[in-house]
């Protein structure tokens, strides 16, 4: 099991997403597979730092992941405001440009791309459960 | 992330290099406003050396989209876009607002 905690900025996006990115290849994911956890990790950090905590530098992001025999899981808490994804509008792909909103993107790749997407608020703590299993 | 900017006669071309996320979005958008700030909207984006883009950056790409088509003066196209990149763009719709080039000049002789 590997852990660690960043500070909830923007900056840290960069350092989250090289300590996903070396669990995920260690725990034998395509690259294909290794971005889209990159890219769902990233989409949940920058949800926690916008919505939960309502910009930068107000708390941080506590990130756990835990490799089995078929799967990997990402467990995200932070201490913001309880984050409510079915609050989120589902993006509409197939708008025209005028009509197109440029928002809920992060949540749809999230869901589009991890197996299993968990949202909870346990004691003042957003918990986010990502999994992604393995193949075969 | 660094941005190399490319002006032609008929086109500027933008290369931005490493990661677009919410850290960087800024700077792209910036990258982008100040081309469309001197009355230029024929826009390449040179994709190459982009090792990922989040929504963040996507977002970017619509609003810049919507600018450059406004009063068909100009469009926003993208170029040598890595496997893992167009999967996102495919993902997000995006194969159906952006035309992609297999490479910077082809992109840039589409103006």
């Amino acid at each position: 099991m590997a852990f660690r905690v960043f500070p909830g900025d923007y900056a840290s996006l960069a350092e989250i997403a090289t300590f996903v990115r070396q669990v995920s290849i260690a725990a034998g994911f395509d690259s294909n597979t290794v971005y889209q956890i990159e890219t769902a990790v990233d989409e949940a950090c920058s949800n926690i730092i916008e919505h939960a905590y309502g910009g930068e530098h107000r708390g941080d992001i506590e990130c756990q992941c835990e490799i089995t025999a078929h799967s990997l899981t990402i467990t995200l808490k932070d201490h913001g405001k309880p984050f409510r994804p079915d609050k989120i509008a589902a993006p509409d792909l197939k708008a025209p440009l005028k009509k197109r909103q440029a928002h809920g993107l992060g949540l749809y790749f999230m869901r589009q791309w991890m197996d299993e997407v968990h949202f909870e608020f346990m004691d003042g703590v957003n918990v986010l459960t990502l999994i992604k299993h393995l193949p075969g | 992330m660094e941005i190399t900017h490319t002006q032609f006669k008929h086109c500027d071309v933008l290369k931005p290099k490493g990661r677009i996320d919410s850290a960087s979005a800024p700077i792209f958008s910036d990258a982008i406003n100040a081309i469309t700030e001197e009355g230029r909207f024929r826009i390449v984006i040179d994709m190459s050396e982009l090792e990922f883009i989040s929504s963040a950056g996507l977002r970017v790409l619509i609003s810049a989209q919507k600018t450059c088509k406004r009063y068909n003066r100009g469009e926003v196209v993208l170029a040598t876009v890595p496997p893992v990149i167009m999967n996102s763009l495919e993902l997000a719709g995006f194969n159906i607002l952006f035309k992609t080039y297999p490479d910077v000049l082809s992109a840039v002789g589409n103006f």
